[in-house]
């Protein structure tokens, strides 16, 4: 008999149908009787003082129901770490970037209340702003906070091992910069919420987000609210990637006129706000120095790194730390040191975006190692076999591979992509290059200091017995995480698929701490698992009690009661369901006694049969500052080839084929898997190749629509052979890890070596455009005299 | 000032008053209540919003309402039938070409409106097909493999 039943297979997702056939929910398909909309004022200037508001002219439009500044909605800070908290829902002194909130309105319609923003008279004294690192950092350069000297958001220094030491026992040295530029999440649905408050004062705010929790404490923090009285619901959500990952501005606005107003309050932002919003991958300036030895071996690294942070915090306190600790792995690696800054400038915010933090920093390492490996004449993929890490391996900075299929994925990739026929065989123009990565299958830590459990779930039994009801406030957002949890309790309870329902994203069904990290699958996973054990116990031991033989003697399976050995007479408990079942026409014929009859007698027996099941990481990680950030109980890891090629008169690179295998520990949902390896390479390929947010000099983003900000398009993606690594994981839910963000890893790096294997150019600046790959070709050519 | 304009929608006709300057997506996500098609932009940029305006898939967000004065629109919500899921939905789900699922409704009315001009559209014609049309999830792989199963 097969190990699982239902894991591992390629179970149609239980969202789909829906999703497929336009009745999939999401927020701005909701309406309330009576509901307002919102519209938000917003700073039209990058830094100014706000010398006064007057909302009057506003306040008397027709249609206008209320308008709310700093006035209504006080001066408690919020955002992303509570050490950290350095933004307000509105301005109360001055304004920080071009999209900083002032005020908001509700209205009897939308149009009434952009034209009633329109009517807002705000005086401003306009201050010198900064646009850059080097302008932020300068002496005398106005500051954006003033707690934080020379615009310093945050700094990190950490050394692991010893790096002078190993850079001097290394044969080769090399240093490089590498730069890439502030991307987009540029996921399809733009943020959107609806508040409303109940007349026993309670809120519920349903919102496009990846994290109820995070956003019911934050709203309920900044309101001044019992947790209790906030409930936030997760509709269905058009993808996050991070950006989605707090709670936004508009979210609190919306509670505040919907508690001034009375009424349902609906807000969306429109496609160009989204980019003033902003909060997806910062600008990172790296440099690197790899230190290796004549054999290969790899010696030391020490990393510097600036973040272009924007005005506010967000999730760059975490971003600073991320960037340096995972770079630790996947290679044995001693001696490592980082020193991370983050600067505020009058940009709108970075934050999180799928592979938080550790993108370039992966790009500029893994394009050192095939550096490393032309010096020493030694094939790039031989020389990261040589250095990687294995399964028990702990890196310099504490992150243990407690299972780690590397060398299967870079074994799967030479074979999948020929690597052997094709490095060093391919024509003038035409490239291949190779990369690897790792990536954290959830965050050790929650984003506050606490104790809580990361994930609970509740899996409830219906009282004919028939169906299981898996209840989590988890975050479906595109990923697949609802049938991944539909799939781990079928398996656990041992019925089928099509036998469990499951509602998610509510806050009212428990803590999950949602989705970012690449954490659900593991954690949630973890959780589902226990409250469906739980649960199947409970009908286990009705069972025991009542056949008089031992729990250990049964178990559940595809729906059946499996028993060790003969099977015991069990007709009087078939009779008494039958009785119970009067009016249906589908009594039980079969020789096995079925979950459902077992289930309903155990309700018989005891009520409601419900199962609770929580999650949380054991302890993990070092004692050093900043230890916490890159641990996770488990990482997933992947190795990519890509093959390319380059025109070398125009700089035009064209990426023919991806080839990719991702260690996810036990595959859940093989489907899902590939799906989020394939969503991962093109992320990977629209930073690569031209995805890049662009300012005016007054702060403005320039292409701020889908035209111009060019994500990857069905023309542009190339064949993606996707390869599944299977692993057992020890610490994961039947053996299962991450595969949404450290699929991202390998690709930038793995297309960069590739381009230089085609056309003999190296490059440290993104998104690789003609110009510049065209640029890089001519200053090459004329280094080597080549007509 | 309203204007009576008169469609169908889904084989359903409509007589309905609308302002001169609503879109067709939002006629029929706000006064319709016909949200299967999305709204991603508002500019023509995202595809989310397409449907099928006599014959030719158009962004709905581009098309004022008054423009579909007298034609015929077909939305998502008109593929299903009383015996089941359209095939195109079908082939999305089994494929494993929906993540999110914000793209989905404007991706399956290209590829209708792809497979009812060309029922056997070469790989290139599938990617011209379902090029207005943008998916930040799926890298469009599954999308692909969707597509090519329904090849007649």
């Amino acid at each position: 008999m097969k190990e699982f039943d239902i894991i591992s297979t390629r179970a149609n997702r239980i969202d789909t149908p829906d999703k497929a056939t336009g009745k999939a929910v999401f927020v701005d398909d909701i309406s309330r009787p009576g509901m307002l909309y919102g519209a938000l004022l917003q700073s039209p200037h990058a830094h100014a003082k706000i010398l006064s508001i007057d909302t009057s002219k506003a306040e008397q439009l027709k249609g206008v129901k209320a308008v709310i500044t700093a006035k209504d909605a006080g001066g408690i800070k919020y955002g992303v770490s509570p050490a950290r908290y350095d933004e307000t829902v509105f301005a109360i002194d001055k304004v920080r970037y071009v999209g900083d909130e002032i005020a908001a309105v509700a209205a009897e319609s939308l149009d009434i209340a952009l034209a009633a923003v329109e009517l807002i008279k705000v005086e401003y004294e306009i201050l010198p702003a900064v646009f850059t690192i080097e302008d932020a950092m300068k002496d005398g350069a106005p500051l954006l906070h003033e707690r934080s000297p020379k615009n310093l958001c945050a700094e990190v220094h950490q050394e692991f091992g010893n790096v002078e030491e190993g850079l001097k026992n290394s044969d080769i040295i090399i240093t490089t910069k590498m730069k890439n530029k502030r991307q987009d999440g540029a996921f399809i649905e733009m943020q959107g919420c609806i508040a409303e408050f109940d007349n026993l004062g309670v809120l519920t705010l349903t919102s496009s987000t990846q994290v109820p929790h995070y956003v019911q404490r934050t709203v309920a923090m900044v309101m001044g609210m019992d947790i209790g009285k906030v409930r936030v619901i997760k509709p269905y959500v058009g993808a996050g990637f991070g950006i989605k990952a707090s709670a936004n501005p508009m979210e609190l606005a919306c509670c505040f006129l919907a508690k001034k107003t009375k009424k349902p309050v609906k807000m969306n932002y429109t496609r160009d706000q989204v980019f003033m919003l902003a909060r997806a991958r910062h600008q990172f300036s790296h440099t690197l120095t790899t230190g290796a030895k004549k054999d290969g071996t790899l010696m030391a690294l020490k990393h510097e790194c600036w973040l272009d942070g924007g005005a506010y915090t967000s999730f760059g306190i975490a971003t600073v730390y991320y960037t340096g600790s995972l770079l630790g792995g996947p290679y044995k690696l001693a001696n490592m040191s980082y020193d991370g800054y983050r600067v505020y400038n009058n940009k709108p915010a970075c934050g999180a975006q799928r592979g938080h933090g550790a993108v370039i920093a992966r790009a500029a390492f893994e394009q050192q190692l095939d550096m490393i490996a032309e010096k020493i004449g030694m094939d790039p993929l031989e020389l990261r076999i040589k250095n990687m890490m294995e399964t028990g391996d702990t890196t310099c900075n504490d992150l243990n591979m407690s299972s780690f299929g590397m060398s299967e994925c870079i074994e799967a990739v030479r074979k999948g992509s020929g690597w052997d026929k094709k490095k060093g065989h391919m024509p003038k123009g035409k490239g291949i290059g190779m990369a690897c990565g790792f990536f954290v299958s959830g965050a050790g830590y929650p984003i506050y200091r606490s104790d809580t459990w990361h994930g609970t779930v509740i899996v409830k039994l219906t009282e004919d017995g028939g169906t299981a009801l898996v209840y989590t406030a988890s975050a479906e957002i595109g990923q697949g995480s609802d049938t991944a949890f539909a799939m781990i309790a079928a398996e656990t309870l041992g019925i089928p698929l099509e036998n469990v329902r499951l509602a998610s994203g509510d806050t009212d069904m428990g803590v999950d701490l949602g989705a970012y990290s690449s954490r659900q699958t593991l954690m949630t996973g973890h959780a589902t698992k226990d409250a469906a054990q739980h649960a199947k116990i409970q009908v286990i031991e009705v069972l025991a009690e009542q056949l008089k033989i031992p729990v250990e003697n049964m178990d559940i399976r595809n729906g059946f009661i499996e028993f060790k050995g003969e099977a015991p007479d069990f007709s009087e408990l078939r009779t008494r369901y039958i009785k119970e079942h009067r009016g249906w026409i589908d009594n039980p014929a079969s020789e096995k006694l079925s979950f459902k009859e077992a289930s309903r007698i155990a309700f018989l027996e005891r009520g409601s049969i419900v199962g609770t099941g929580k999650y949380k990481p054991h302890l993990l990680g070092g004692k050093f500052k900043g230890a916490a950030v890159g641990t996770s109980p488990a990482y997933g890891c992947s190795a990519q080839v890509a093959e390319v090629t380059v025109d070398m008169e125009t700089g035009q690179v064209t990426i023919d084929k991806i080839t990719d295998a991702h260690d996810c520990g036990r595959a859940i949902n093989l489907t899902s898997v590939e799906g989020q390896m394939q969503g991962s390479v093109s992320m990977g390929i629209g930073e690569t190749m031209h995805e890049e947010v662009i300012f005016d000099k007054q702060g403005r983003v320039l292409n701020h629509d889908l035209a111009e900000y060019k994500i990857v398009t069905s023309m542009d993606m190339p064949k993606v052979e996707a390869i599944v690594v299977e692993s057992d994981e020890p610490n994961g839910p039947y053996g299962a890890k991450e595969v949404g963000e450290g699929a991202i890893m390998p690709t930038i790096p793995a297309i960069l070596n590739a381009v230089y294997d085609a056309a003999g150019v190296r490059l440290y600046e993104l998104p690789l455009t003609p110009e510049r790959v065209y640029t890089a070709i001519q200053e090459y050519k004329e280094k080597n005299k080549i007509k | 000032m309203k204007k009576i304009i008169h469609l169908t929608i889904n084989e359903m006709d409509y007589e309905i008053a609308v302002e001169p300057n609503k879109t067709l997506a939002d006629l029929l996500r706000y006064d319709l209540k016909l949200t299967g098609t999305k709204k991603g932009c508002d500019t023509g940029d995202c595809g989310a919003c397409t449907v099928i305006l006599d014959g030719d898939a158009v962004n709905s967000c581009l098309v004022l309402s008054v423009q579909a004065n007298g034609c015929r629109v077909e939305t998502v919500e008109g593929l299903s039938t009383d015996t089941g899921i359209h095939p195109i939905q079908k082939a999305f789900v089994e494929k494993g070409g929906i993540q999110c699922g914000y793209c989905t409704p404007g991706m399956i009315m290209s590829t209708k409106n792809l497979l009812d001009k060309n029922p056997n559209p070469s790989e290139q014609e599938i990617r011209e097909g379902i090029s207005g049309n943008l998916c930040r999830c799926t890298g469009y792989t599954k999308i692909f493999e969707a597509i090519e199963s329904l090849r007649s």
